[in-house]
């Protein structure tokens, strides 16, 4: 059995990050491997290693920059990925989610995997949509926000664990193939080891565009458009205790007082 | 013109708070497209429901008796039925957990513009604008929505909860889902795991959170703690990791507090912990980094670094 882990490059913002005419900078944008993905990148490479799956390949739809990113999940046991890119991607087509569905697809009907593992969200945009959107360009089942996973490979059936709200988690079968959207604490994603990361260098990433694809540019016309970026405005009138750590902590300790959780 | 659909959430028996927010959200898109509020319940007791769904600017009620709770096959094929005869301008829903287990399913089936987790909604020169952050909420941009039928989910919190009785009229919308297609079934509920300790019942609650670093220095935070007597809680990262149990996380999925004061320290803000912090009265937070959200609803804020300003709090604490 085959396990397809959709694998993304997120950006944030550096802590001293401006914005310049409605945008952040490149230069103020730092890339990191997606919280979510790590975890749906450890569920499958433990089930491999337990023997329940044989292959575990990431996607991830990137500029060249992201393979070091993709480097890290070949380093964590990936063992092979894919990465679809071409120019028309660069700006504007992948802000919609429906966009990014309908380039993995064809990668997954390639590949026939028995499970996909996404992240519930990706860090920088955080539309925690793509995995099941994903599910239903490939008419397969799915699952969101899953945080336990048993396979019954048999039966073709597996039983997850969706978090709801406040504490509440539901218990769902779902007929496979599916896709699942990954919630972070399932497992404890490993650190890549040494000589993981040095394997990693040398691998070949298999790079596909969307016409390797037979996507037509037609169908990456995006549903929506980012407009300018603003900071947001804050909400209610918080107040800046400034000066040193000791003022600032002096403050804070007449305020415990104050409003009665410390005794004088 | 076009009409609204929004499609309300519910849980064991009860409709959920941000429903009503769905409806004051639903009622001003609808009047800036020049359309309809058609709002939708599906399975539950509908007909309890409808009387608290009765609410001033929603034109119809339509009801759906189909299952006690949420399925999401279930879900995805009444309201693709709904659309097809509704045929709305736009799909809105709440941005739950539920929304995003059938939402872009029904925008791949209707080849809907699919936008989540929305902050703010309005109609220019007849385009849809729907607000929403990036980057770990640390920017905000608006996003123009194609004018194709669009699939929107609203952040829960953002709008006030609609009142206001009504007479509404209510329709029985028929539809059976074909056996066929139904291809997960849930199996049943369960509570996530408990805590020896409560931290809602605490007055003095500390948040720590990723900033902390190790696990080691997580004694700094205990001292603090035991100086002020004050309880320990945690963001989901450090849940995440073991180092606390599941019943101390504090968010959208863990707990819900309501403390005299909230101490977060090393706690960025996003959005699915700031929810379950709004109760508490004053909230202080220390973070290390300017344009950490956490500041937005702070009433106190200190920009620093918590290995300088904990130590030294733990000792004015002390001294008081
Ligand atoms: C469906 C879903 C449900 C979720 N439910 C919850 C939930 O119930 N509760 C929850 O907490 N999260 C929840 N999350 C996760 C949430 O999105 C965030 O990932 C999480 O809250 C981040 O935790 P954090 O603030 O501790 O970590 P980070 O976001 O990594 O923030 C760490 C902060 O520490 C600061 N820092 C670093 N060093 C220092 C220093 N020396 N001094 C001071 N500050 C420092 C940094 O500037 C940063 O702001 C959920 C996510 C999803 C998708
Ligand atoms: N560019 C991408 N390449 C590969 N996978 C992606 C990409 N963007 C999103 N995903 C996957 O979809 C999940 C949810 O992303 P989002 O819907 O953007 O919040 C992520 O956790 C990834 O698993």
């Amino acid at each position: 059995m085959k396990i397809l882990v959709t694998f993304a490059e997120v950006a944030a913002v550096a802590d001293n990050f401006e914005i310049e005419d409605g945008a952040v900078d490149e230069r103020y944008l730092e890339y990191d491997l997606n919280e979510w993905d790590e975890y749906a990148l450890e569920e499958a490479v433990s089930l491999r290693e337990e023997g329940v799956a044989d292959e575990v390949v990431t996607v991830t739809i990137g500029p060249e920059r992201s393979e070091d990113t993709i480097r890290m999940a070949l380093a964590k046991g990936a063992d092979r990925a894919v990465r679809i890119w071409d120019e028309s991607l660069a700006d504007g087509p992948l802000e919609d989610v429906t966009t990014r569905a309908a380039l993995i697809a064809p990668v997954v009907e390639e590949e026939d995997p028995t499970l996909v593992l996404s992240g519930v969200q990706a860090a920088d945009d955080g539309y925690g949509a793509t995995g099941v959107a994903l599910a239903r360009v490939l008419e397969s089942q799915w699952a969101a926000v899953v945080n336990d996973l048993t396979l019954d490979l048999p039966n073709n059936t597996a039983r997850v664990r969706r978090e709801l709200e406040g504490g509440i988690e539901e218990l769902t079968q779902i007929n496979l193939p599916a896709v699942l959207t990954i919630q972070s604490g399932i497992n404890n994603p490993r650190y890549a080891s040494l000589r993981g990361l040095q394997q990693a260098q040398t691998q070949e990433i298999d790079l596909r565009t969307p016409g390797d694809l037979d996507i037509e540019p037609e169908s990456l016309k995006p549903g929506l458009t980012r407009g300018k970026l603003a900071e947001p405005e804050p909400k209610g009138d918080t107040e800046y205790v400034e000066g040193e750590p000791d003022d600032q902590a002096e403050a804070i300790a007449g305020l415990l007082v104050e409003h009665g959780v410390v005794e004088e | 013109m076009s009409d609204v659909l929004a499609v309300v959430e519910h849980r064991r028996g009860e409709l959920r708070p941000v429903s009503f927010e769905l409806l004051t959200a639903g009622r001003d898109l609808a009047a800036a497209m020049d359309g309809e509020l058609h709002v939708a319940v599906i399975g539950g007791p509908v007909d309890r429901y409808v009387d608290r769904l009765n609410r001033a600017g929603v034109d119809v009620i339509h009801t759906v008796d189909n299952g006690a709770e949420f399925n999401h096959d279930v879900y995805v094929q009444t309201v693709d039925a709904l659309c097809q005869t509704l045929e709305p301008g736009v799909l809105l829903t709440p941005h739950t957990v539920n929304a995003l287990d059938y939402v872009p399913a029904v925008a791949i089936d209707r080849e809907m513009a699919l936008v989540t987790d929305v902050l703010e909604l309005s109609v220019e020169d007849d385009t849809l604008l729907a607000t929403r952050e990036f980057y770990e909420s640390k920017v905000t941009a608006s996003m123009a929505v194609e004018d194709t039928p669009r699939a929107v989910t609203i952040r829960p919190g953002e709008w006030p909860a609609a009142e206001g009785i009504a007479e509404t009229e209510v329709r029985f919308f028929e539809f059976e889902p074909d056996d066929e297609s139904i291809k997960s079934h849930v199996e049943g509920y369960e509570e996530a795991g408990s805590s020896e300790v409560d931290v809602t019942a605490a007055d003095f609650l500390i948040g720590v959170g990723r900033g902390i670093g190790e696990v080691e220095n997580l004694a700094l935070i205990e001292d603090l703690a035991e100086a002020g007597d004050a309880t320990i809680a945690a963001s989901r990262p450090l849940v995440d990791k073991g180092w606390f149990e599941t019943g101390r996380q504090v968010g959208q999925s863990g707990k819900t507090v309501s403390p005299d004061v909230y101490l977060a320290i090393g706690i960025s803000g996003a959005v699915q912990h700031v929810a379950g912090i709004k109760g508490a009265d004053t909230i202080v937070a220390i973070n290390t980094d300017p344009h950490a959200p956490i500041f937005d609803i702070a009433d106190q804020a200190i920009v620093g670094d918590l290995f300088e300003i904990v130590p030294a709090l733990t000792e004015q604490v002390h001294t008081q």
